[in-house]
This record gives C-alpha cells, sequence and structure tokens, in this order.
C-alpha cells in the first residue's frame, strides 16, 4: 500500500485551524437564526466590536495577553509530554503574590509594582506548578490529575485568604485597591485611541514571553531537552536526560508563565484580588494552546481570537439584547471544540484532497 | 414548577425584545434617560438575588409602560466598560446588584457625575451614588426562630455558597434567632464551596442538605442564591422542611417550606428606577432592614399550614421587639465575627 504523503504545511498550521473556525462561525451564526436574530449581522456586531475602534482593540488585546500567558504554560508543558491543566489554580494562587508585592510597593512607583509583582506572580505560580511535578516526577501521581486538583485546593485556599486574612476591612473577599502612585500604566495613557481600555504596559511582557518560549524550546539545551522527553522518554533517558529535573523546571516554567496572568488582570487593571478573578481564562489557555499548535506565533493568534470573542461577544451581548450571554458563551465554546477537541476532523478530507492531484512530492514538513 | 419557570422565561425573553428595540435607538444617538440594570455574575435568571432586581425592574416596566435595558456581563474587566456603555448612552439610574460592583462604579460614578448610579449591598460614597444595604441578619434572625419553634430533633441546619461576611451575617442571624427561641438549639453550618461558582452549584448543596438531615436536621436554612434549591429539594424528599432565601421561595415545595427570608432587591431596583422618573432620586446610603420592610419572614397560602399560632405569637413578639429596638441583632460585618454558633 502507497504511503500517504503528509499535508503541506501551510495546510496544517494554517487552513485547517481557519476552517476549523470557520465552521464554528456557521454553527454558532445557526444559533444565532435560531433565535430570530441575523447571523450576518451578528458577526459584524462581534468583529466591530472586537477590532473596529480603539476601545473595542484595547479589550481585545489586553484579553489576548491573558490568554498568551495561559496558553503558553500550557504549551511549555505539552512540549515535555505533560498536560498542565491547572493553569487556573496557578494564576489565582500568583494572583496573592502579585498582589501582596504591589500592594507593598505601591506608594514607591510603578516600576517597582511591576517589577515585584511581576517576579512574585511568577514565583507563586511557579512553586504552585512545581508540587505536582515533583508528584509526577518523583511518585509517578498523574499530572492530569494533581494539577486540576490543585485547582481546587488554590480556590479553597485563595477564598481563605481573600475572605479572612488579607480581606480590605468592610469589604466581603477582596483585597485593599493599589494607591494611585503604584497603579501600572495604561496604553491609553499613550495612545489616545485606546480610550477606556484596560490594556496596560503588561502586554509587552506578554510579547516578551512569546519570545522567551521561542527561544527556550527551539534554540537552548534545555527546550532540546524538554523536546526530546516530551518526544521519546526512553530515548531521553538514554541519552542521560533527568526527567526528573526535567518535569520539575518544565512545570515551574509553565506556572510561571501562567501566574504572569496575575500582572495583567489583577494587578494592571483591577488593581485588587477578588474570590475567582481568574474566571476560567487558565481554561481557555488550553484551548489556545492546541490551536496555535505549541508555538508561540500560533499561540499568540488564538490568543487574539479568544480575545476578540471575549470583547466582540459583549458588544454582542449589548447590541443584541436578544442574543444572551449564554448564547455568546456556546459560540465561543464551538470556537473550542473545533478548534481544540476536533481540530484534524478535516485531516482525512484534505489529506485526499492534496494527494489526488498531481503525483510530485510534497517538501514534508517538519 | 417547571410551567412557571417556562412562563417566566417567556416573559423574560418578550421583555429582552422590547429592550432591544428601545436600545437601538439609543445607540444611534437619541439621549433617552432610560433606567439600566447590570446583572453580577450570577446572572438574571439565578432564581434569587438577580432575579429578584430583574423584578424589580419589571415592576418599573409595567406599572409606568416604559422601557428599560439590561445585561448581563462575562468578565470582572467588562464591568466598567458596560457602565460607562449606559452612562455614554445617557441611562440614567443604572442599578448594580451585587458588593462585587462597587470598586467598578466608584471609578465611573466620577467619570459620569451627571448620571445617577445605585449599588445593593455595598456602600460607594458619592454624590450620584445611592447605596442600599440590607439587614439580612433581621430576617435571618426571624426565620431561625421559626426554623427552632419548628424543630422536633432540636437540630436545625443553614447551607451557605462560601465563606465571606456577608454570608456569615446570614449565618450569624439565623443562629441568634434560633437561640432566642430555644436555648438548646443545635445549628449545623456548611458551605457549599471556594467561590462564586458554589451559588449555581445545586448538587453539591443537595448533597449537603442530605448531609445535613442524617445528622439530624429537619430545618435546613438554604442562604446560597441559586444552589440553595439542591438543598430545598434534599429536605423536602426527606420530608423535612426548608428555608428559602432572597426570593420568596416557598411555592417551590409546598408542604416542605417553613418560609422564606425574604431580601427585597426588587424594592431597591423598583425605588431607584421610579425616583428617577419622579425626580427625586436622593444618593446616599439606604439601609432597609425589618422595619422599613427590607428583610421579612414570608408568610403566604403555601406556608400557611405549617406555622402554628404558637410560632405566629412568637414570631410577632420578635417582629415587635426587633423594630422597638428591644432586641438588636449582631451584625457580624460589624466585628467579623458571631457571639454565638
Amino acid at each position: 500500500m502507497r504511503a500517504q504523503k503528509p499535508l503541506p504545511r501551510w495546510v496544517d498550521i494554517a487552513l485547517m485551524p481557519a476552517l476549523n473556525v470557520a465552521l464554528a462561525f456557521v454553527v454558532g451564526g445557526l444559533a444565532v437564526a435560531a433565535v430570530g436574530e441575523d447571523p450576518f449581522r451578528a458577526m459584524q456586531v462581534l468583529i466591530f466590536g472586537a477590532f473596529g475602534y480603539g476601545e473595542g482593540w484595547g479589550f481585545t488585546l489586553h484579553f489576548a495577553t491573558s490568554f498568551v500567558f495561559t496558553g503558553l504554560a500550557v504549551a511549555v508543558a505539552y512540549h515535555a509530554g505533560l498536560f498542565n491543566i491547572g493553569g487556573e489554580g496557578q494564576a489565582y494562587v500568583a494572583g496573592l503574590g502579585a498582589i501582596m508585592v504591589a500592594l507593598w510597593l505601591d506608594q514607591t512607583h510603578w516600576v517597582f509594582v511591576l517589577v515585584g509583582s511581576t517576579l512574585a506572580a511568577m514565583t507563586f505560580g511557579a512553586i504552585w506548578a512545581m508540587i505536582p511535578g515533583y508528584l509526577q516526577a518523583k511518585r509517578g501521581s498523574h499530572i492530569v490529575i494533581t494539577t486540576i486538583m490543585f485547582n481546587f485546593i488554590a480556590s479553597a485556599f485563595m477564598s481563605y485568604m481573600l475572605a479572612q486574612v488579607i480581606t480590605r476591612p468592610g469589604a466581603n473577599a477582596e483585597t485593599e485597591t493599589i494607591a494611585e502612585t503604584g497603579r501600572l500604566p495604561l496604553l491609553s495613557e499613550y495612545f489616545s485611541a485606546f480610550t477606556y481600555s484596560p490594556l496596560n504596559i503588561t502586554f509587552f511582557i506578554g510579547i516578551l514571553a512569546l519570545i522567551f518560549v521561542y527561544v527556550l524550546i527551539w534554540r537552548t539545551k534545555l527546550g532540546y531537552q524538554i523536546r526530546t522527553l516530551g518526544a521519546n522518554p526512553e530515548a531521553a533517558r538514554y541519552a542521560g536526560i533527568s526527567a526528573v529535573a526535567i518535569i520539575i523546571i518544565v512545570m515551574a516554567i509553565s506556572g510561571a508563565l501562567a501566574g504572569l496572568m496575575a500582572v495583567n488582570e489583577a494587578v494592571g487593571v483591577q488593581k485588587r484580588l477578588g474570590v475567582g478573578y481568574v474566571q476560567g481564562f487558565g481554561f481557555v489557555g488550553i484551548a489556545v494552546a492546541f490551536m496555535g499548535r505549541a508555538h508561540p506565533i500560533g499561540i499568540a493568534l488564538a490568543a487574539l481570537l479568544f480575545g476578540a470573542l471575549y470583547q466582540g461577544g459583549q458588544e454582542l451581548a449589548f447590541v443584541m439584547p436578544s442574543v444572551s450571554s449564554d448564547l455568546v458563551v456556546v459560540i465561543q465554546a464551538l470556537v473550542i471544540l473545533f478548534t481544540g477537541a476536533m481540530s484534524e476532523m478535516f485531516k482525512p478530507v484534505l489529506l485526499r484532497l492534496f494527494n489526488r492531484g498531481n503525483g510530485e512530492p510534497e517538501p514534508a514538513g517538519d | 414548577m417547571n410551567t412557571k419557570i417556562l412562563s417566566k422565561g417567556l416573559a423574560a425573553r418578550a421583555g429582552i425584545l422590547a429592550g432591544g428595540v428601545a436600545l437601538g435607538a439609543l445607540l444611534v444617538g437619541s439621549a433617552l434617560a432610560e433606567p439600566a440594570l447590570i446583572y453580577d455574575a450570577a446572572g438574571k435568571n439565578d432564581k434569587s438575588f438577580n432575579e429578584m432586581a430583574w423584578n424589580g425592574a419589571e415592576m418599573y416596566a409595567a406599572a409606568n409602560n416604559l422601557p428599560y435595558s439590561d445585561l448581563e456581563i462575562q468578565t470582572d474587566a467588562q464591568r466598567e466598560q458596560a457602565l460607562r456603555r449606559f452612562a455614554r448612552s445617557g441611562a440614567s439610574p443604572i442599578v448594580v446588584p451585587g458588593f462585587t460592583w462597587a470598586e467598578p462604579v466608584s471609578v465611573v460614578a466620577q467619570e459620569f457625575p451627571d448620571t445617577n448610579f445605585a449599588i445593593i449591598d455595598a456602600v460607594v460614597d458619592l454624590p450620584n451614588v445611592r447605596s442600599v444595604l440590607f439587614k439580612e441578619q433581621e430576617g435571618s434572625y426571624l426565620v431561625g426562630a421559626l426554623a427552632a419553634l419548628k424543630s422536633e430533633t432540636g437540630t436545625i441546619g443553614f447551607v451557605t455558597a462560601f465563606d465571606f461576611p456577608l454570608l456569615q451575617a446570614f449565618g450569624c442571624g439565623y443562629v441568634q434567632g434560633a437561640k432566642a427561641a430555644n436555648a438548646d438549639i443545635e445549628v449545623l453550618q456548611n458551605f457549599i464551596g471556594t467561590g462564586f461558582e458554589a451559588f449555581g452549584d445545586i448538587n453539591t448543596a443537595g448533597e449537603i442538605g442530605r448531609s445535613q438531615v442524617e445528622r439530624g436536621a429537619d430545618v435546613i436554612f438554604a442562604a446560597a442564591g441559586g444552589a440553595g434549591e439542591g438543598a430545598l429539594q434534599a429536605a423536602a424528599d426527606a420530608g423535612v422542611y426548608g428555608i428559602g432565601v432572597d426570593s420568596n421561595q416557598n411555592y417551590l415545595f409546598p408542604g416542605n417550606m417553613l418560609t422564606s427570608m425574604v431580601k427585597r432587591v426588587d424594592i431597591a431596583v423598583l425605588n431607584a428606577f421610579q425616583d428617577e422618573l419622579d425626580g427625586n432620586f436622593t444618593a446616599g446610603v439606604q439601609v432597609l432592614g425589618l422595619a422599613e420592610g427590607g428583610v421579612s419572614a414570608a408568610m403566604d397560602e403555601f406556608n400557611a399550614p405549617l406555622i402554628t399560632p404558637e410560632m405566629q405569637a412568637v414570631l410577632d413578639d420578635f417582629i415587635a421587639k426587633i423594630n422597638s429596638g428591644e432586641i438588636v441583632v449582631h451584625d457580624y460585618r460589624s466585628d467579623n465575627s458571631c457571639p454565638v454558633s
């Protein structure tokens, strides 16, 4: 039997995700039509809300920044063959470190707040992720089970801390607010087009994180070890790579990346920490990472898509009140379903299509 | 019950459609001073707190035959955005139920000094913001007393969402009332979860309700928004009594619902809308206790057979004493502790 040629690389990384997104929008459009609204107008409102004006762009990029962090966290672990679904809890616990340092330094200057809370968020996130990492490396406890359980522990721990320990007097379950002097600058202070959007300086940390992950995974010895472990643990062992060390290090990096979301959302925008501030962004990071094929460029694009869905979705709920917020969640869920769980759905069709034409061999993707 | 929910849903949809037409008009530029309501994270149809707020808006719409706008939000970053959008489109007053709105309201209310805002369950001290607080402890005291009087086992239960001061105020009032009616009563207290999602976790609430019944509780007060229904169902299934919260939930399981601790969020929303319409909106803090009709133990045809004349006499006595100031129900939030447990 003649072996099938693999798909051209551009099909795999661009065409298939685009088809999946398109399909999600078609099905989402049917749902919109089912409640008696014009799906084309809904699409228009959604896209305009996300990209049509400065404030919309600002919200889209702000959400995208958080998704970049949680998406990279999943991707880095994935390269080592680890499925870290604890980004939610890691970002939550990181919020504790970030806000404590931010409140401690908020009388000085925002630069100290930025640096201090970034380091604290990364440290707290890393520690929270290292524990499941250690349990996986040393005890063989499956990382999927432990990271998801750590999400629950984080939730209980954090609501205790927020409601009992570091509560603002008179508040129910949130901390003090960061003082004016220590607040991170919003990009709207420099580019007035962003008006009231929450896009802040953390956006640039997001870009740095994307570059960092690219260099780490594909340009360093550690990255090579990570990929080797992920591709073939036996070969990695034979090559003298310590799986124990790599697993723990990778989980620490993964947790630190997830933790950066705290700087963007809690320190940068809400200027305080409240119960449940992560709001599922840690889980969306899983979809972002898979849709982005665990590559920084893909993750940036996927994060932008999800940021646009969040911002455009809110616009949709505002402009077309019969499209309830639940329906917006349905559309977002469809994108996750088609790009994540069913991302390979078009592969057999495309393989047949690309193998049918001329007999010339396609250049193999790496 | 199902048909009731369905018809409610249909009414809601009709309401939204009507609002939508008006909102479309707003967006093209005509600045009407239409009131707006933005729900808290749990969303509109939670059969409890937010739905109570929506009922208030509907009461306003029905009484004046005027439209209003409403919106559900998805993430915290959208709170300020939603407030600003309504303020910009000329809506006033903008009413938000829930203490999580405090910070966003304080930011946006300063940007729009000519727009009126109202927040429920928190205080925002600005000249254009009305803050509405409830004395949840007083209403909880009354239902606690009824629970203790009804209990035959000497054990009653309290199920709530998660551990934070507002919910502790419910629990503390409940225990105080129960102990006042029967000094030997034992009160089981359990939390459903650890975050706001607990307000929607009907299944866990049911588990906890069943566990409290197994530990001897024969009256369970479920103060957990939409999740409370799970515990009330567990009580009804076991043939014991439940106590609802926020809305009057007596109709849910007739014969097994002792009463409901009603918190008139709807009145707060209606008043804010109506005061603006009548031109006498006032800022400042409003505290709605028992005397103001803000909280009460619900009495209707569904629970009338369960309330004996003796219980009614004790209840009336406590109401009179709270109103006269003879009984001061301790507010957990005043010092973050409860004198009884």
